[in-house]
């Protein structure tokens, strides 16, 4: 089942001389249970596929289909974007962004809520997802009561709140120590194995590339599919 | 989930300290228009207290409380003898500033029409009313005066008997009652050597005088002569009740023909009062409370749109998580009002226990409590779309930007 498929998409941001081909005709596609790598350069585009991936910076051609679902073609949006986001995505970060004044419990409640779903239901969810990701014994604890990989196990467990079919991660082990970064990548794994979930992460990390299924290589705006080599 | 007090939470104290920054100025808002109407209270007071009909002053003046009145007591009696009039009575009242002990008392002294009244229309706090109709005086707790003291005023003492609270002129200074009698003698009170040298200037005018001039050298070769007496104290105002069934109009349009009075119904004493008295103020209150309210304004919507400023990452990241606009709106809103709610809870607190401690009154009724309320409510709405408008212009991939 593809949980995303991207086709033929193209950005271009500035006019005239200050013009930047970000997205020259990228297409991909993950899977539902895939973990798929988008590597590259500084400015190659990788941040703007991913934003396009998240319907936060449509491209302005192209299609975007989500679990099957066109969602986006040629800049024109098939439904509320922002409901899409919060229903079918996940989004993890480089740094763990997560709202300081809420506790660990109440940072996935939070994505259950903007749902509408406020039931005693979304207490048992969230302390489900923290207990899976190891950091159930921190619930009650404020961001910055955490340390940074807690933060970005707490941060997963938000982006798998709602069950999306696809979590979007940039550079997600960047802030943390390789021995927590790649624990943190092989969660995502765990996640897309065990949950059927779809997980693009943006990373420099060489080191981690063999936890993922599939791997692209951005370049100058254009996509393409490298080999595994490990 | 309630965002908005999940945020306040962690941050109580300096939350509650911008709310009580606010609830001071919100106070003073309240402070403006209880003062007002303090001073309409007490320039009304008397007029309504005594409970007159008519005011009858000395011709062309606009009574008592407006400019200097005087006229003689014996105007009572034509007017007891004015159709449709059921009595009459001779009201004094004047502000002195006398040293009693090691204190300087600014007081208004108000002439009670002994023996009708003793003052038992009055709100004693303690003591009683009048017995005698000489020495005793009621006096305003406002001048600090304990039951029993002795009061040191002209030739006499006068013992406070009772006590009131909250009767003040229109000046803000506390009553002493007293009945007319004594009012009357306290206000117009002259050391002896200056009786007495009114006296000898009176005699000397009569000695100077050509009209019956053989007699009056006479009169004063004559042992058994003694000086003519200074003429009785004037009164301030005749005080004026009907009979039943008679016409205040009819009463006033006849006394406008005397030529040496002018006739005020009870309502044109008491807008008179209000024109002269509390007009300017009316207008200087006014005007420093629409400035305070501009100020208020200002200040929250700064503090309203740097609270949001402040959570430009938070709300970046909620639209990011797919947060409906009603979500960031709720946020801003909400924080907005608790702190305007906090902020007028801090106003009400200090009103109740800081404003009695004013010099002035500061009346406040439910009227007051509810305008000022409906203000801070439009305000805060108002700041809060200023924090809106902000928030919904936040980009989600500000996120991104790291």
């Amino acid at each position: 089942m593809e949980a995303v498929r991207a086709e033929n998409l193209f950005k271009t941001y500035g006019h005239g001389a200050t013009e930047v081909k970000a997205l020259l005709g990228v297409s991909m596609v993950a899977h539902a249970g895939e973990v798929v790598a988008l590597l590259g350069p500084s400015g190659s585009g990788k941040s703007t596929l991913l934003t396009g991936l998240g319907l936060l910076n449509p491209p302005e051609k192209g299609t975007i289909d989500l679990m099957g679902e066109r969602v986006l073609e040629d800049g024109k949006a098939f439904g509320d974007l922002a409901a899409l986001r919060r229903s079918r995505i996940g989004f993890v970060f480089q740094k763990s962004n997560l709202i300081p004044f809420l506790s660990a419990h109440e940072n996935v409640r939070l994505i259950l809520a903007l749902n509408d779903q406020m039931g005693p239901e979304t207490y048992t969810r969230s302390q489900e997802l923290l207990e899976y990701l190891g950091v159930g014994n921190r619930s009650r604890h404020f961001p910055e009561e955490l340390s940074g990989g807690e933060q970005q196990r707490v941060a997963i467990a938000r982006a798998l709140a709602p069950a999306p079919p696809l979590i979007l991660a940039d550079e997600p082990t960047a802030a943390l120590d390789s021995q927590r970064g790649r624990a943190v990548m092989e969660l995502f794994r765990k996640v897309a194995r065990e949950q059927g979930t779809a997980v693009v992460v943006v990373t420099h990390d060489h080191r981690t590339l063999d936890v993922f299924d599939t791997i692209y290589e951005m370049e100058d705006g254009v996509l393409s599919r490298a080999e595994k080599t490990a | 989930m309630n965002l908005a007090m999940k945020d306040l939470r962690r941050q109580k104290v300096s939350f509650s300290a911008t709310a009580l920054g606010l609830g001071l100025l919100f106070a003073i808002v309240l402070a403006m228009g209880g003062i007002y109407r303090g001073l309409v209270e007490d320039a009304t007071l008397l007029v309504d207290h005594l409970g007159a009909d008519i005011w009858v002053v000395q011709r062309d003046t606009r009574g008592p409380f407006a400019e200097r009145s005087t006229v003689p007591p014996a105007l009572e009696d034509r007017l007891r003898a004015q159709a449709g009039v059921a009595s009459a009575r001779s009201f004094s009242t004047a502000t002195i500033q006398r040293i009693v002990g090691a204190r300087s008392l600014r007081m208004t002294v108000v002439g009670l029409s002994w023996p009708e009244d003793k003052g038992q229309a009055l709100p004693l706090v303690s003591g009683r009313h009048l017995r005698d109709p000489h020495r005793e005086v009621i006096a305003d707790r406002s001048l600090g005066l304990a039951l029993g003291e002795i009061l040191p005023l002209g030739d006499e003492t006068f013992r406070v008997v009772g006590l009131t609270q909250g009767m003040l002129s229109s000046g803000g200074d506390g009553l002493v009652f007293s009945t007319e009698l004594d009012a009357r003698a306290i206000l117009n009170w002259q050391a002896p050597e200056a009786k007495r040298v009114e006296r000898e200037g009176r005699l000397a005018r009569l000695a100077g005088t050509e009209l019956d001039s053989i007699s009056n050298q006479d009169r004063l070769r004559d042992e058994r002569f003694s000086p003519p007496t200074l003429a009785p104290f004037p009164a301030n105002a005749i005080l004026v009740n009907l009979r039943p069934g008679a016409s205040i109009e009819e009463v006033q349009r006849g006394l406008e023909a005397w030529p040496d009075v002018t006739a005020y119904t009870a309502q044109e004493q008491r807008d008179l009062l209000l024109k002269g008295v509390v007009e300017k103020s009316r207008k200087q209150i006014g005007l420093f409370r629409a400035l305070l309210a501009i100020v208020s304004g200002i200040v929250v919507t700064l503090i309203l749109y740097n609270m949001t400023v402040a959570k430009t990452h938070d709300i970046a990241l909620l639209k990011l998580l797919g947060a409906r606009s009603s979500v960031v709106v709720k946020l801003v809103l909400n924080q907005g009002l608790l702190l305007g709610a906090l902020g007028y809870g801090f106003a009400i607190l200090i009103a109740k226990f800081l404003f009695p401690l004013f010099p002035r009154r500061v009346l406040l009724g439910p009227g007051e409590y509810l305008g000022v309320g409906m203000l801070v409510l439009i305000l805060v709405t108002l700041a809060s779309a200023a924090g809106i408008v902000r928030a919904l212009r936040i980009p989600p991939t500000l996120i991104l930007a790291g």
